[in-house]
């Protein structure tokens, strides 16, 4: 269980600074799926690495099963079971496939155990696996090896930063499969989603909106779900959250 | 029979991933002298009569076979300059190994200056795989200074593949290259330096002919307090193309000069440059953290597939 209690975060700037995320307190469960959602620029992303390690909170603590973690390296987050698929994967010069993935499961594999996992998201692997990482793939290629990583890592709590862009060739279905597959074979296993999609929404258990840095509401997918859908514009849900406007 | 101590081994193992005596034609120099060396049907290897080099001829059409001259130095004081030259038949497609490893445990430099020509028949094709190492934990010096200088005729073609990865303190290396028409010459250089040590690449190419092409790439890592020039200018003076690529990271403290030079004499020229240099992006250290690895094991991995 990932628990945040009055996370706030904030960046120096000549104009004096800027709060990014503002008191910010929540709890994920094992065994869930939480989508969190929001217009751009509310934050998620920067509570996506607040969790994982990449910024530390100006105030307020984060616990992993009861253990404070707010002063943890992303080294040891990553040992204790944290995984986070960035919402812009990163590009090597020289790392092939192979070797990120062999990276993220943290033993030697073959290419065959490397293979399940570029399948698993809709990759022949055969093509990919010795390719480097570089800027010869597509962002869609790219955004697809990133999540293969984060799978091979087996993390008990998987950060997925906004999965669907660029999964042109490939269907929202795969992906929903690999979700519900992390979900029955990692035991205990909790997944964050930061997501727009209704299609994703529409598989969590719980819901997070996160506006201008706050919580501006939680609760079930039953309960959540209904109400963003009601506050948005007749152009539908997607372009509502993205646009800023739907709750103006 | 070749006898070889322990050191020698493993610094020929590191040169040439030899373990032992190489198959086709060879010439293992260790320590000044010919150690083993054995000419093929098509390949013949010749010493100098002054003791300090060879010539290699290569048959026209001889196809798919290999030479190795690999060299050892492991008495700390040696100095010594040697000259190969390597006449590549017409027709003919061959690799040929070279490296040179320098183990010095003693307080007196070592030095070796390889001096390399090739001259590339019509319509040959050549892979040359040069790998510099050091090793030894003496105050002496370990030096490399290698010349290497390709005379390239009509349609051949030729790849050079130059890696310096570790132990080697001074280089000086001087690359020149002369291409007629339809010849092709692609680069590949690996340099990482450390602690003191410095290296200057220097590269001269001249696209004489028409159709002629030059690929240079450089990748390199400075580390420690090290310093590296790389300084390449192709001359184009025909229509023909050339690319010259320096892509350097630096690390700790060390510096790194690029000195790009085209020289376009032909309006027919096409001649492109690119280089950066810049420390290791911190996403991607981030993104092998996230994978577990601490920050020294990410740089590392970053390092090892950037100059693989
Ligand atoms: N390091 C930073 N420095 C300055 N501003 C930042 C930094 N990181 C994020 N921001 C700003 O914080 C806000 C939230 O960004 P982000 O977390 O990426 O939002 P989201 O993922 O919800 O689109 C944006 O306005 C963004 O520009
Ligand atoms: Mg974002």
């Amino acid at each position: 269980m990932l628990e945040l209690k009055n996370v706030s975060f904030g960046v120096d700037g000549n104009d004096g600074g800027k709060e990014i995320i503002r008191d910010v307190s929540l709890t994920l469960p094992d065994d869930k799926l939480v989508v969190i959602t929001g217009p751009n620029g509310g934050g998620k992303s920067t509570l996506a690495r607040l969790i994982v390690g990449i910024e530390k909170p100006v105030s307020g603590n984060i616990y992993l099963d009861g253990e404070d973690i707010t002063e943890m390296s992303i080294t040891e987050r990553a040992g204790r079971g944290i995984g986070y698929a960035f919402q812009q994967p990163v590009r090597f010069k020289g790392i092939e496939v192979f070797d990120l993935i062999r990276l993220a499961t943290g033993k030697k594999i073959s290419s065959a155990d490397a293979c399940e996992y570029l399948s698993a998201v809709g990759l022949c692997a055969r093509d990919y696996i010795k390719r480097e990482v570089n800027s010869s793939l597509s962002g869609g290629e790219l955004k697809r090896i990133e999540i293969a990583t984060v799978l091979a890592k087996q993390p008990r709590l998987a950060i997925f930063d906004e999965p669907e862009a660029g999964i042109d060739l490939w269907s929202f279905g795969n992906l929903i499969d690999v979700f519900a597959g992390m979900r029955r074979k990692i035991k205990g296993s909790s997944i964050l989603i930061i997501s727009h999609q209704e299609r994703i929404l529409n598989i969590a258990d719980e819901i997070i909106v996160l506006k201008d840095g706050r919580v501006s509401a939680k609760g079930s997918r039953e309960e959540i779900l209904p109400e963003l859908i009601n506050t948005s514009v007749a152009v539908g849900y997607c372009n509502g959250v993205k646009g800023e406007t739907a709750d103006d | 029979m070749i006898e070889m101590d322990e050191i020698q081994k493993r610094i020929l193992k590191e040169v040439a991933d030899l373990h032992d005596v190489p198959e086709g034609a060879y010439n293992i120099r260790a320590n000044g002298k010919s150690l083993g060396r054995e000419s093929t049907e098509n390949i013949e290897i010749i010493p100098r009569d002054t003791g300090d080099g060879l010539t290699i001829r290569i048959k026209p059409g001889t196809k798919r076979e290999s030479v190795h001259i690999p060299v050892v130095l492991s008495e700390s004081g040696l100095k010594e300059t040697v000259y190969n030259d390597f006449y590549i038949g017409e027709g003919s497609d061959v690799v040929i190994v070279a490296g040179c490893g320098i183990d010095n445990c003693g307080v007196q430099d070592s030095q070796h200056d390889g001096i390399h020509r090739f001259f590339v028949g019509q319509g040959a094709r050549v892979k040359y795989v040069e790998k510099h190492y050091g090793s030894g934990d003496g105050r002496g010096k370990r030096i490399l200074n290698p010349v290497t200088e390709i005379y390239m005729e009509e349609g051949s073609s030729a790849e050079l593949e130059m890696v310096q990865i570790k132990g080697v303190d001074d280089t000086n290396r001087v690359t020149k290259a002369e291409l007629k028409a339809g010849a092709g010459l692609v680069v590949r250089e690996r340099l990482m330096t450390h602690d003191e040590q410095k290296a200057i690449s220097t590269y001269s190419i001249d696209l004489n002919g028409e159709g002629s092409n030059a690929d240079l790439v450089s990748r390199s890592v400075a580390r420690g307090s090290s310093y590296q020039k790389f300084d390449a200018v192709i001359n184009g003076n025909a229509p023909c193309s050339g690319h010259t690529e320096c892509d350097a990271i630096i690390m700790d403290r060390g510096r790194i000069l690029a000195v790009p030079g085209l020289k376009a004499n032909d309006v027919d020229a096409s001649l492109v440059h690119e280089a950066a240099i810049g420390k290791i992006a911190g996403d991607q250290i981030i993104k092998l953290m996230t994978l577990g690895l601490s920050e020294e094991e990410a740089e590392e991995q970053i390092i090892n597939g950037f100059l693989k």
